[in-house]
């Protein structure tokens, strides 16, 4: 399969080689060059003694007096407030670390252009680079590849684009860090490990950035390692995922044992074979769905997304909420072409995606802590993602995942720029309150307003207020379930449990509705909490509240600007008056045009006055949303963090995320631990493997010479007989022979 | 010739391992072990007669050998009487295991 591919390389030379494409592999290698710098600054002792260490040179008189965590006022974990002390190679690191992702971008930027001249949108074949070969054994060869076609160069503007504006965010936000260098080279390295997941030529490179990034991930999240909680937080993260990537091994490994290949390309040109609906391509499907339901924080595996608020806020805004979280929405808009052969996976995928929707919504609506109620949104937001690309829409699940990196990461840096001023501010005061809870904050618009009008703009977009990035692509993922549903598509007539697919559809459609109700709410409510009513923060911290400096806001106003244009990636035929229609979909049509009309090959287009409909429903759904959190809270009466009483009933239920993490803890870590415990630790190791197997061993070799020792009698005679017998013995033996 | 002085020879031979085997006096079983030795003397000195001279230089040899030896042994069992105040074999067994 793959000489012949390379035959056909050679013998038409593909339209982007030659071009600045040629270069590549250097995206990657940028931010790994930063990490190794940056973690050289980091390991270096001569430059700094220690991570705990206050003598280091540090520029704020007020370091000093306030050495120790923040996180001993209870509330749980994840609060941002640390030792402040600056490293002595904290400029050089600020420069290194952006620069690095701003190169990439650049070259990412320049192959996007060359890759427009080459056809763009037209250009059908993938523009593969062989490094070289990594894996030749037996029948399988997997070389070190890079592919570039329109989804992963889309994927590469975003991760290096938002990336570079995090990385900025982050040398306003971090600088005062004892660890400053090592965390550039852990967001470095991310980076680089995320190119890898999406420029990766096949299944097993982009696996090795698939676990990269988990590695980076447990590493950000647990960046204040000294706080338990954090650790333990980034150990959950590690363990959930570990879930997930067995059964993206699973996948690839039927997908050799089935296909004989692990390359994209033979792949999808060998998967036509497994034949529509059969239980292999089926499994192929959910087994890839476990891994990403694992990394994109899904039912039953999102467990840890919410913890790992845990780390730096820019790094949920980065990680968590941008680049990382969407590698499982990636995954399948990859494997597209599998996927549209196994309508039962498809179903369950929608089905799995609306219910997470509109559960991480619910809990969203009772969260206290900023940065959870956006940990929620997110997990809500994937499930959007995956009813998306699980309906077999790729192009709306993608869109999706786009704008969905711009508003999130302007709200989790508009959230991590609240947590710095309030942080500054207990700074000043020495206030040990938590500085994420939003009972302690109100009425900031006034003090922050820059922060305020930004986080506004991308709340509204996330609720879906045309004509904001958000409602384009959300409303267009309502929209194609919806079609999907009611008509005669591959997934409507498909069954799960004996139930039809379109049933299946339209219950997540009912879902998505909801969700999107509750987003607006509880995005509202956020604001409303943190932004309006009065200010809770106390007298004396209120005079230190004030915006943030330039490097934290430059990257908010420009994400600002890509969360109101973004959704014009892809105008709807309604809106056609703001451009051109349907620029994504007409983008990625080479990879994921023939799976989506694979999908709706039964279907009719819609009517203009029932997608009009649709829209209105939304616009209404949104409006409504955000009218209920306005007129129902009232923030004038609610009271800091300190003095709120306990939540009571459901509200209690939802604030403790429906008891989830205690429902696992029971059934399956508390298990888990006691087997291990009881039966591995005591019984087999203790058991067998000490008692029977160390010590049996020293017994025998004991008793074997026990047995040896009796022979020695130290009787004179006994040897003499012995001797004599032994002697006629072998004459007798000698003299019959 | 030959056969009466082999059949001597043997019968010397086997007095010596019986009495290395049976009694239980150092001293004794010392010389059941000399016996042994002069019993294979005289063996080769009779094939000596048929098989020329070779063998009576070993007879040297051997006479040599016990003569050291019969030095050596009656010492330790001295060393040893001055020790144990016993020649007795049988109360003498330190070296087991």
């Amino acid at each position: 399969m793959l000489p012949l591919l390379q035959a056909a390389a050679t013998a038409a030379p593909h339209p982007m080689s030659g071009t600045v494409a040629q270069w590549l592999w250097l995206v990657p290698v940028f931010p790994l060059l930063g990490f190794l710098i940056n973690g050289f600054f980091s390991i270096s002792t001569v430059f700094h003694k220690g991570p705990k260490d206050p003598s280091a040179s540090h520029g704020d008189d007020h370091a000093a007096g306030h050495a120790s965590g923040h996180g001993d006022t209870g509330g749980g974990h994840g609060d941002d407030h640390h030792d402040v002390a600056r490293h002595k190679l904290a400029g050089l690191t600020s420069i290194v670390g952006p620069g690095v992702l701003l190169l990439s971008f650049l070259l990412t930027a320049a192959i996007f252009f060359a890759m427009r001249a080459a056809g763009g949108g037209s250009m059908t074949q993938p523009f593969v680079q062989r490094l070289f070969s990594w894996m030749p054994v037996g029948d399988m060869t997997i070389d070190a590849s890079f592919q570039l076609d329109q989804l992963s160069m889309m994927m590469t503007l975003v991760v290096t684009g938002v990336g570079t504006l995090i990385h900025l965010f982050s040398v306003g936000y971090m600088q005062d860090d004892p660890g400053y260098p090592r965390y550039f080279a852990y967001l470095n390295l991310f980076v680089f490990f995320m190119l890898l997941l999406v420029l990766g030529g096949n299944y097993p490179i982009l696996f090795i950035g698939w676990e990269g990034v988990g590695l980076c991930s447990y590493l950000l999240i647990g960046f204040w390692f000294s706080e338990k909680a954090n650790a333990d937080a980034g150990k959950k993260a590690f363990i959930v995922n570990r879930i997930g990537d067995f059964g993206f091994l699973v996948a690839m490994f039927l997908i050799f044992a089935n296909l004989g290949s692990l390359d994209f390309g033979a792949v999808k040109e060998a998967a036509p074979g497994l034949g529509f609906g059969t239980p292999v391509v089926t499994a192929i499907c959910l087994f890839l769905f476990l891994g990403c339901a694992g990394k994109s924080a899904q039912i039953p595996l999102y467990v840890w997304l919410p913890d790992a608020m845990a780390g730096p806020t820019p790094v949920s805004a980065l990680i968590h909420a941008a680049t990382m979280v969407t590698a499982g929405v990636y995954l399948i808009a990859r494997s597209n072409f599998l996927f549209a052969m196994a309508p039962v996976a498809q179903i369950v995928v929608v089905v799995i995606g609306a219910l997470t929707a509109i559960f991480a919504a619910s809990i969203g609506l009772k969260q206290w802590d900023i940065k959870k109620v956006l940990a929620y949104s997110t997990v809500s937001q994937l499930g959007y993602m995956f009813v998306g690309v699980g309906s077999g829409a790729y192009v709306a699940g993608v869109f999706h995942l786009v704008t969905h990196a711009f508003f999130k990461a302007l709200l989790f840096l508009g959230s991590g720029s609240v947590i710095f001023a309030m942080h500054r501010a207990y700074h000043h005061t020495g206030n040990h309150d938590d500085a994420q809870d939003m009972r302690n904050m109100g009425g900031l618009k006034e003090y922050m307003p820059m922060t305020f009008y930004l986080m506004w703009a991308a709340t509204l977009a996330i609720a879906g207020i045309p004509p904001l990035a958000g409602f384009f692509s959300k409303d267009e993922i309502l929209g194609a379930l919806f079609q999907r549903a009611h008509e005669g598509s591959t997934i409507a007539s498909a069954h799960l449990f004996g139930i039809p697919g379109s049933l299946w559809l339209y219950f997540a459609w009912v879902l998505g509705l909801a969700a999107a109700l509750m987003t607006a709410t509880y995005m509202t409510r956020m604001m409303i909490y943190t932004f309006h009513g009065p200010n809770r923060t106390g007298a004396e911290e209120r005079k230190h509240l004030a915006e943030a400096p330039m490097t934290m806001t430059g990257p908010l106003v420009i994400l600002g600007i890509l969360t109101v244009v973004g959704g014009w990636l892809n105008i709807p035929e309604f809106a056609r008056f703001l451009g051109p229609v349907g620029g994504l979909d007409h983008w990625l049509h080479p990879v994921v045009g023939e799976a989506t009309e694979q999908v709706i090959a039964g279907t009719h287009e819609m009517s203009p006055g029932l997608e009009y409909g649709l829209v209105g429903l939304a616009v209404l759904i949104a409006v409504a949303g955000i009218a209920l959190a306005w007129t129902r809270l009232k923030p004038e009466a609610l009271v800091p963090k300190s003095q709120s009483p306990q939540e009571e009933g459901f509200e209690r239920v939802l604030l403790d995320k429906y008891y989830v993490d205690e429902l696992y803890d029971a059934a399956v870590v508390s298990p888990v631990v006691g087997v291990s415990r009881g039966l591995l630790w005591r019984g087999v190791d203790n058991g067998l493997i000490d008692s029977l197997g160390v010590k049996g061993s020293t017994y025998l070799a004991k008793f074997v010479g026990w047995i040896g020792s009796q022979f020695q009698s130290g009787r004179l005679g006994t040897y003499a007989w012995v001797l004599a017998v032994g002697v006629l013995a072998v004459l007798g033996a000698v003299s019959v022979r | 010739m030959l056969a009466e002085a082999l059949f001597f020879s043997a019968v010397l031979f086997t007095i010596g391992v019986f009495g290395v085997l049976i009694r239980r006096n150092a001293i004794i079983v010392f010389m059941c072990v000399e016996l042994m030795l002069n019993a294979v003397n005289l063996t080769f000195v009779a094939f000596a007669q048929a098989y020329g001279v070779a063998g009576q230089v070993f007879v040297f040899f051997v006479m040599t050998v016990a003569a050291a030896e019969a030095a050596v042994g009656l010492a330790i069992i001295i060393a040893l009487f001055r020790h144990r105040q016993t020649v007795n074999l049988s109360n003498i067994n330190l070296l087991k295991g």
